[in-house]
């Protein structure tokens, strides 16, 4: 890894000559200047931003709702509701991939930003998980809040939502995460390079890197890709691993 | 409106909005699909009947059962290291202090590159000319070694690749398990003068084994889908050496627009996935107790 991010500081004509050069200066900006002037990668940029904010919060909105139903509410069929969620869990995504193509070509969902978003949306993880985080909370919380007069919603949003941070923070990042590095989906869904987000992006750089601008400045892209991610992943880095102690694996 | 009616609908109005999108993008695309994988189709709207053709031509498919075996032995050499690797780092790591929490830091963050940017790194990592390890081999005065490109090297190159970037998730699980191990069994152990190695076999592992059993049913689920790695780094070959299950069903979707095999394969993973996890959970948990 340090490796790439010392490529990505050379010039192409330095490590057309010694890819060994890495490890000595001079070192340059140049690849990061031509990503930021030419190419696509900053449109393919905020592509993966939209389309990894848009799943997160709503992977965090539906869950959260959906996880304080199935733990707190009485409602005809809520077992078998809540086994059927279940078992999403063990279905792999080539068994719905290909009809869920077509499903989206029909709806003239392709190539547009809720078509990138909404497979990351039916993730039966995020459910599961805040089911059991509510769970995890004592009754004796709803209930002396339901006497003093509040409503179901009230109770939700203003007392037992605030307790949930720890667990919507890994949620969260666990699932900007998996958006930002879904390849298979944006791959078959994206087919115009305006909406590629940037990993199929940058796949599609690399696959005819012989053509491109080099070796440096590919590493660049890469390093470029990385930095959203790293940043998300530092700062929420002490949630998850508390939030994973707490709940993830019981 | 009376209350017992009112508390239902409250209900359905909270899961509701989530059943309706897990319905739609989820459950609809499975029912499709298995009827698909019934039919002769393609992308193009072209559909025929066929009942089981597809299932029985997927038998018969020397290419699947190349993809199979390369599956399989990717499968075997990425879970079992995998999960020895990280139960050890997470033993290892499993302590206060700046610098084991620095190295979980580095380890973890394998975890946030994405497919496309581990194969740009591997790849420079593997390539034979002035790929760092054939610089290596120049150095000390030997050949280069052509890892993607040798028909017997390529599958654990990929597994190698795979062990590297998918090494941080176990590990946090792991350690997630091993914190939730009561700390007076350890004091009791010290008391009884237990070794660390009994420690280990004794105490440790069992309390963690719902923890190792997660872990590799959901690795062995998701390198029996590898996909990604195999396109970016070879292309699924030489001479389809390196190509895998998920790699075949693109190809024969998007390559040769056979829907409806492509879909019958990938059932047949799914039920292949569903079989294994299964009997990975019936052989953990067949001496325990039925839990609540």
């Amino acid at each position: 890894m340090a490796w790439t991010v010392l490529l990505s500081f050379k010039s192409n004509a330095a490590l057309m000559a010694d890819s060994g050069a890495a490890f000595a200066p001079p070192w340059t900006l140049e690849n990061y200047a031509a990503i930021l002037q030419g190419s696509l990668t900053l449109q393919w940029l905020a592509n993966s931003l939209i389309v990894a904010t848009g799943a997160t919060i709503g992977v965090l909105v539906l869950s959260s709702l959906a996880g304080y139903g199935f733990a707190r509410l009485e409602f005809p069929f809520r077992r078998s509701l809540f086994v059927i969620v279940l078992l999403g869990l063990a279905v792999p995504e080539q068994a719905v991939i290909l009809p869920r193509h077509q499903l989206f070509a029909w709806a003239g969902l392709h190539n547009s930003y809720p078509g990138l978003i909404l497979p990351s949306l039916t993730g039966s993880f995020g459910v599961f998980f805040m089911t059991q985080y509510f769970r995890a909370i004592p009754k004796e919380l709803d209930e002396a809040a339901l006497l003093d007069g509040a409503s179901r919603f009230t109770l939700f949003w203003k007392v037992l939502l605030p307790l949930t941070w720890p667990a919507q923070a890994t949620l969260g990042v666990f699932t900007f995460l998996a958006a930002w590095n879904d390849y298979w989906w944006p791959l078959i869904s994206a087919t115009t390079s305006d909406y590629f987000t940037l990993t199929v992006g940058l796949a599609s750089a690399q696959m005819n890197y012989a053509q491109t601008s080099g070796l440096g400045f590919l590493m660049a892209q890469a390093v470029f890709a990385s930095i959203p991610i790293l940043v998300v992943y530092i700062a929420f880095q002490k949630q998850i691993v508390r939030a994973m102690a707490g709940t993830a694996v019981r | 409106m009376n209350a017992a009616l009112r508390d239902r609908l409250v209900g359905y109005a909270f899961v509701g909005p989530f059943l309706l999108v897990y319905a739609a993008v989820m459950v609809v695309p499975l029912i499709m699909g298995l009827v698909i994988s019934l039919h002769r189709a393609d992308l193009f709207g072209r559909r025929e009947w066929v009942g089981l053709a597809n299932y029985s031509e997927a038998l018969g498919d020397p290419v699947l059962h190349q993809a199979l075996g390369n599956t399989a032995m990717l499968a075997l050499l990425i879970v079992p290291p995998l999960t020895g690797l990280a139960l050890l780092l997470a033993l290892a790591l499993n302590r206060p202090g700046r610098f084991a929490a620095v190295l979980r830091g580095v380890f973890f963050s394998s975890l946030v590159l994405s497919v496309t940017i581990v194969t740009l790194i591997w790849r420079f990592i593997l390539t034979p000319d002035a790929g760092l390890i054939a610089e290596g081999l120049a150095a000390t005065g030997r050949a280069p070694i052509p890892f993607l490109s040798d028909p017997d090297l390529v599958i654990p190159a990929i597994a190698v690749t795979t062990l590297w970037w998918s090494l941080g998730f176990p590990v946090m699980l792991i350690l997630a398990g091993l914190q939730q191990v009561p700390g007076d069994i350890y004091e009791a152990a010290a008391l009884d003068v237990a070794n660390r190695w009994t420690v280990l076999r004794r105490i440790t592992l069992p309390a963690i084994r719902r923890t190792l059993l997660l872990v590799v049913m959901l690795q062995t689920a998701a390198q029996l889908q590898l996909f990604g790695q195999a396109q970016l780094l070879t292309g699924g070959g030489p001479g389809g050496a390196s190509r895998t299950i998920v790699l075949y069903i693109f190809e024969v979707s998007f390559g040769r627009w056979e829907l409806g095999y492509a879909t019958a394969i990938a059932e047949l993973l799914f039920g292949m996935i569903l079989a294994l996890t299964l009997v990975q959970y019936w052989l953990v948990t067949r001496h325990e107790e039925p839990r609540a």
